[in-house]
C-alpha cells in the first residue's frame, strides 16, 4: 500500500517535470539579459509617448559652468555652494598618472587655472553631472513611503508634499545628484526641468549651453537631437556595474570618472 | 477557545479595522493611479513657474539680432546664455528689461585660456589679451567673426602656442610644418591642417648636412634615434621638454 | 538654516580630496547611529530572555523579565531618533499609510508593529497575566485601575488558564526569536542593501549587525541584572552572572569572527574602493574603528573573559570584570554603529575624497537630543520595574505554571 502511494507520486512528479522541461527550453530560447542602456519604457503602451533622455558631448565641455548658473536660477536652487543639480566637474591627470578633480562652486564662477603645472598635465577635462534618470531607479527603490517615483515618461521626481525628509534616496544614489532642501527639508534633485519640458522648451542647463555640449530628447524619438547623437556616438553611462540603467548618455568619457 | 485569546483576537481586531479606515481616510486620492505615488505631484512639478524664455521666444521679437548671430560661430549660443533668465522680460518688455555684459568677466567664463578646455576652442590670456578694455570694443558678440586683430592660429590653438611660446622652435609659424588650407579656421575638423609624415623633415633643419643657422642642434639622420620617428621621442612644439 | 550653512563651510574647509558637492553635507548622524544601536539591544535582551524560556537554560532565569521589560523599555524609545531625524516628522505615518514594499525602510512599520504588539506586549502580557489579575485585586486607587485595564478583563487564574498563559508565552518566545532576528536583521540589511556604498554594501551586514546586538543585549542585561541588584541590595546570584558571562563570550566570539570575515574579504578582493576605505580607517575612523571599537571593545573583553572562564578568581574578581567588559562592550558596539553609519558618508561615492562629521550640540539631531534618548529607555524601565516588579520571587507565574506542568 505504502509502495504503491509513493509510486504514484513519483510517477505524478516525472509527469509534472515532462510538462515543465518544453516551458524552461521556451524560456531559455527568449532569454533576456540586462543591459547597461535603458531599455523599457516605464509608461510602455500606456505612456504618453515621450521617453526622455539626455546626452553630454564632452568633446564639447569647455567649462564654462553657464549651466549649473542657470540650473538653479531656473529651479530655486540654493545659492550656497552645497546644494547642486547640476555641477561641472574638472579632471586634471598629470604625467606621472595622479588624477585631480575639483569642481568650485559647481563651476558656476568659472575654474581658476589648475594647481598643476602645464608641463606635467598629461590630459584635462570637464565633465558635467547631474540625475541621471535611472531607469532602475536606486532612489526610487528604497523610498520607504512613495515620495520619489519614476514618471511614466522615464523622469524621476520628488513629491515635496510627501516626502517624510527621511533621505534614504540620498543615501543610496550613486551619483550625488540628491540633496536636502535646506528650506524645505525635503529631498531635491534634477527633474530634468520637468516643467519645462512639458511645455515643450529644453532644460535650462540645454538651453544656455554655450557650446551646444547638452543634449536633450527622447530616446525613441528620431526627431529630437538626442536620437542623432546617440546614433553618432560610442556612447558610456556613469558606474554601469550598478546596473541603474542611466538615461544620461556620455561620449568620450574617460574611465576616471566617476 | 480560552479567553485570553478572544480578548486578544477583539483588541487586534479594533486596530486592524482602525488602521484600515484611517488608511481610507488619509491616503491622498491620487496617490496610486500611475503607480506607487501620488499622481498629482507629476502636475505640480509640471505646474511650476519657468525662468528662461528660451531663444526661440527671443527670436520673436529679436529677430534681426536672429539675423546677425546665425551663421555666425555664435550661432548655437542661445541669448540667455549671455543676457540671463528672459520669461520676465517677455511677458512684460519694457517694464523688465534684460541687462547685456559688457565687462570682460562674462566672456572669460568661455573665452579665458584653461588647459582643461578643448584644444580649438577660441581661448584667451584675459591678463595679456586687448588691455584692460572690454571685450566688446573689439568683437561683436552677435557675430564673433572674422576676428578682428587677430588673424593667427593661436585664436583656436591657444595651447599649443603657449607651450610653443616657451620653446626654441617659438619663431617658427606653425604652417612652417602644418600645411594648412584657406578654409581651416572656418571647418576645422573638416579641413584638418597636415602634418611631417617623415624623419627627413625635420632633418631639413636638424640633419648634418642642413642649411639652417649653425645654432641650430644637428644630428647624424643616419645614425640617432635608430628607425623611430622624430616626434615618438620630442615634443615639436616643446623640443626641449622628454616625453 | 544660518546654523546648518555655517556647519557646512566649515566641513567645507576640512575636506581631502574630491567630494562630490552634495555630499559636504552629512546626512545620517548622531540620531541614526544610535537607533541601531536601541534596536540591537532589544533585540540582544530579547534573545537572552528566550535562552531560558525556550533552551531552558536555568541559570539566566533570574534575568528572564528583566531581559524583557528592558527589551520593550528600549523598543519603546527605538522610533524615536528616527523621528528626530525627519525632516517632517508630522509627515511619518505615511509609512504606515503607503508603505513602499520595495524599500527596507518602509518594512520599518511592519517589523516594528509585528515585534512591539505580537511579540513583546504579548509576551510580557501573558507573562505577567496572573500577577496583574493578583495585582488588581491587592491594590488599591489609581494602580487598581491601571492593573484591571492591564487584565483588558481577563481574570480566570484558573490552573487551566494558567496553563494556557505558559504554553502561550512559550509558542510566542519561539516565534519571537526568528522576530527579533529580523528586527535587528533588518537593520543591518537597511544598509547592507545599498549597492552605492561599498562600506555597507555587503551580504554579511545583516548578520553581523544581529550578533554584535545579541552581545549589546547579553552586556547590557548583565550590567542591569548588577546594577538593580546592588540597588536592591540583594545577593547577585553568581550561577546567573557566569552563565551570563559565559554567553557573553560565545557571542562575542561570532561576533569578531563575522566581523573579521567581512575585513579580510574586504582587503582580499581589493575592489575599487579599497583604498579611499582604507584611508578613512586610518585617518577619520581611526580613534572609533580601531582604537575603541576593535582593541578597548573587542580584544580587552576577549581576553578578560578568557581569563575570567580559564581561572575562576574569587567572586569579586569576576564581579570587577563582568561589569567591566560589559561597558567596554557597550560602547565598542555603539561605535561599532557609529563606525557604521558615518563611516559611509564620510567617504565620497566618487571614491576621491574624505569629508568630517561634527556633532551638533542643540538642534533635533544633536547631541542633547541623542543624550536624552539614551537615557529615555532607563526611565521607562525604571516605570515598568515599579510596575511590573520583575522579581516576584516564589510566588511567581513561571513556578506556577511549572508546577502545573508537572502535576
Amino acid at each position: 500500500m505504502k509502495d504503491e502511494l509513493r509510486s504514484v507520486t513519483r510517477r505524478d512528479f516525472l509527469k509534472c517535470l515532462a510538462k515543465l522541461a518544453p516551458a524552461a527550453a521556451l524560456a531559455s530560447s527568449g532569454l533576456k539579459l540586462g543591459t547597461i542602456f535603458a531599455s523599457e519604457e516605464p509608461g510602455g503602451s500606456e505612456g504618453e509617448g515621450h521617453w526622455y533622455g539626455m546626452g553630454i558631448d564632452l568633446e564639447r565641455c569647455i567649462g564654462c559652468g553657464r549651466c549649473s548658473e542657470a540650473c538653479k536660477e531656473e529651479n530655486d536652487v540654493p545659492r550656497e555652494p552645497y546644494f547642486f543639480r547640476t555641477w561641472v566637474e574638472r579632471y586634471v591627470v598629470t604625467v606621472d598618472r595622479e588624477v585631480s578633480v575639483d569642481s568650485p562652486n559647481g563651476g558656476i564662477d568659472g575654474f581658476p587655472p589648475p594647481d598643476i603645472e602645464e608641463q606635467h598635465i598629461l590630459r584635462s577635462f570637464y565633465v558635467p553631472k547631474l540625475c541621471n534618470q535611472c531607469a532602475r531607479p536606486p532612489c526610487v527603490q528604497v523610498c520607504p513611503v512613495g515620495a520619489t517615483f519614476e514618471t511614466r515618461d522615464g523622469v524621476v521626481l520628488v513629491d515635496e508634499k510627501y516626502c517624510i525628509g527621511c533621505r534614504y534616496c540620498i543615501q543610496a544614489c550613486p551619483y550625488g545628484a540628491r540633496y536636502l532642501d535646506p528650506q524645505t527639508r525635503v529631498a531635491d534633485k534634477c527633474t530634468f526641468c520637468y516643467h519645462r519640458i512639458t511645455r515643450g522648451l529644453r532644460p535650462a542647463c540645454v538651453e544656455v549651453c554655450p557650446n551646444s555640449a547638452r543634449i536633450f530628447g527622447e530616446i525613441r524619438n528620431a526627431n529630437t537631437p538626442l536620437w542623432r547623437f546617440v546614433r553618432t556616438n560610442e556612447l558610456q553611462v556613469l558606474k554601469p556595474h550598478l546596473r541603474t540603467e542611466p538615461k544620461v548618455y556620455y561620449n568620450s568619457l574617460d574611465s576616471e570618472v566617476r | 477557545m480560552p479567553s485570553q485569546v478572544k480578548r486578544l483576537i477583539l483588541l487586534f481586531g479594533i486596530a486592524a479595522a482602525a488602521l484600515v479606515l484611517v488608511r481610507f481616510l488619509l491616503v491622498p486620492d491620487s496617490f496610486g493611479r500611475y503607480g506607487h505615488y501620488r499622481a498629482d505631484a507629476v502636475d505640480e512639478v509640471a505646474g511650476m513657474e519657468i525662468r528662461y524664455a528660451g531663444h526661440l521666444l527671443c527670436q520673436e521679437c529679436h529677430d534681426d539680432v536672429d539675423a546677425v548671430k546665425s551663421g555666425s560661430m555664435h550661432e548655437a549660443v542661445s541669448c540667455e546664455a549671455c543676457h540671463g533668465p528672459g520669461n520676465e522680460h517677455a511677458e512684460d518688455p519694457f517694464e523688465n528689461r534684460l541687462s547685456a555684459p559688457r565687462g570682460r568677466r562674462r566672456c572669460a567664463y568661455c573665452h579665458s585660456y584653461n588647459p582643461s578646455r578643448p584644444t580649438g576652442f577660441p581661448q584667451i590670456e584675459p591678463d595679456e589679451h586687448g588691455g584692460e578694455e572690454p571685450c566688446i570694443t573689439c568683437h561683436n558678440p552677435h557675430q564673433p567673426e572674422p576676428l578682428v586683430g587677430i588673424e593667427d592660429c593661436e585664436a583656436c590653438h591657444t595651447e599649443i602656442a603657449k607651450t610653443k611660446s616657451k620653446s626654441h622652435h617659438l619663431s617658427l609659424h606653425c604652417t612652417t610644418c602644418h600645411a594648412t588650407q584657406e578654409r581651416h579656421p572656418g571647418a576645422p575638423r573638416e579641413m584638418r591642417p597636415d602634418k611631417p609624415r617623415t624623419r627627413s623633415f625635420c632633418g631639413q633643419c636638424h640633419g648634418e648636412d642642413a642649411s639652417s643657422p649653425e645654432t641650430i642642434p644637428r644630428v647624424d639622420m643616419a645614425t640617432h634615434g635608430e628607425d623611430y620617428l622624430c616626434w615618438q621621442c620630442h615634443y615639436p612644439h616643446f623640443p626641449e621638454g622628454r616625453r | 538654516m544660518e546654523e546648518l550653512l555655517r556647519h557646512l563651510a566649515e566641513a567645507q574647509q576640512q575636506i581631502t580630496g574630491y567630494i562630490y558637492p552634495n555630499e559636504i553635507e552629512l546626512h545620517w548622524g548622531l540620531v541614526i547611529v544610535l537607533y541601531p544601536f536601541i534596536t540591537g539591544l532589544v533585540a540582544g535582551a530579547f534573545i537572552l530572555a528566550s535562552l531560558e524560556r525556550v533552551f531552558n537554560v536555568k541559570e539566566v532565569q533570574p534575568t528572564y523579565r528583566l531581559s524583557l521589560l528592558t527589551a520593550l523599555a528600549f523598543l519603546l524609545v527605538a522610533p524615536l531618533p528616527l523621528l528626530a531625524h525627519l525632516g517632517h516628522p508630522e509627515r511619518a505615518f505615511e509609512i504606515f499609510l503607503t508603505p513602499h514594499l520595495q524599500s527596507a525602510m518602509a518594512m520599518f512599520g511592519f517589523v516594528y508593529a509585528w515585534y512591539l504588539t505580537v511579540v513583546l506586549l504579548l509576551e510580557v502580557w501573558f507573562d505577567y497575566r496572573r500577577d496583574i489579575v493578583v495585582w488588581s485585586r491587592t491594590y488599591r486607587g489609581w494602580r487598581r485601575v491601571l492593573y484591571s485595564i492591564l487584565s483588558l478583563g481577563v481574570v480566570s487564574t484558573s490552573e487551566e488558564s494558567l496553563k494556557f498563559d505558559e504554553r502561550a508565552g512559550r509558542f510566542i518566545t519561539i516565534v519571537g526569536i526568528p522576530s527579533a532576528f529580523l528586527l535587528h536583521g533588518y537593520v543591518g540589511f537597511i544598509f547592507g542593501s545599498v549597492k552605492a556604498n561599498p562600506w555597507w554594501s555587503s551580504v554579511l551586514m545583516p548578520i553581523v549587525f544581529l550578533f554584535s546586538a545579541i552581545v549589546s543585549g547579553i552586556a547590557l542585561v548583565l550590567l542591569i541584572y548588577m546594577v538593580s541588584s546592588w540597588l536592591r541590595k540583594h545577593p547577585i546570584d553568581m550561577p546567573c552572572l557566569d552563565k551570563l558571562g559565559q554567553f557573553l563570550f560565545y557571542a562575542l566570539i561570532l561576533d569578531v569572527s563575522l566581523e573579521l570575515l567581512d575585513f579580510v574579504h574586504r582587503l582580499y578582493e581589493a575592489e575599487e574602493s579599497i583604498d579611499i576605505l582604507a584611508q578613512m580607517v586610518q585617518s577619520r575612523l581611526f580613534t572609533s574603528r580601531v582604537v575603541v571599537q576593535a582593541l578597548m571593545g573587542t580584544v580587552v573583553p576577549l581576553v578578560v573573559l578568557a581569563v575570567v572562564r580559564a581561572l575562576k578568581p574569587r567572586e569579586l574578581v569576576r564581579k570587577v570584570a563582568y561589569f567591566g567588559t560589559g561597558i567596554l562592550i557597550l560602547v565598542a558596539i555603539f561605535f561599532m554603529r557609529w563606525n557604521v553609519v558615518l563611516g559611509g558618508q564620510l567617504f565620497s561615492k566618487s571614491l576621491r575624497g574624505l569629508t568630517v562629521y561634527k556633532i551638533g550640540l542643540a538642534g533635533a539631531e544633536g547631541a542633547v537630543t541623542a543624550g536624552i534618548l539614551t537615557l529615555l529607555p532607563f526611565v521607562i524601565l525604571i516605570v515598568l520595574v515599579r510596575l511590573l516588579p520583575p522579581w516576584s520571587g516564589k510566588s511567581g507565574v513561571r513556578e506556577v505554571g511549572q508546577q502545573t506542568h508537572s502535576s
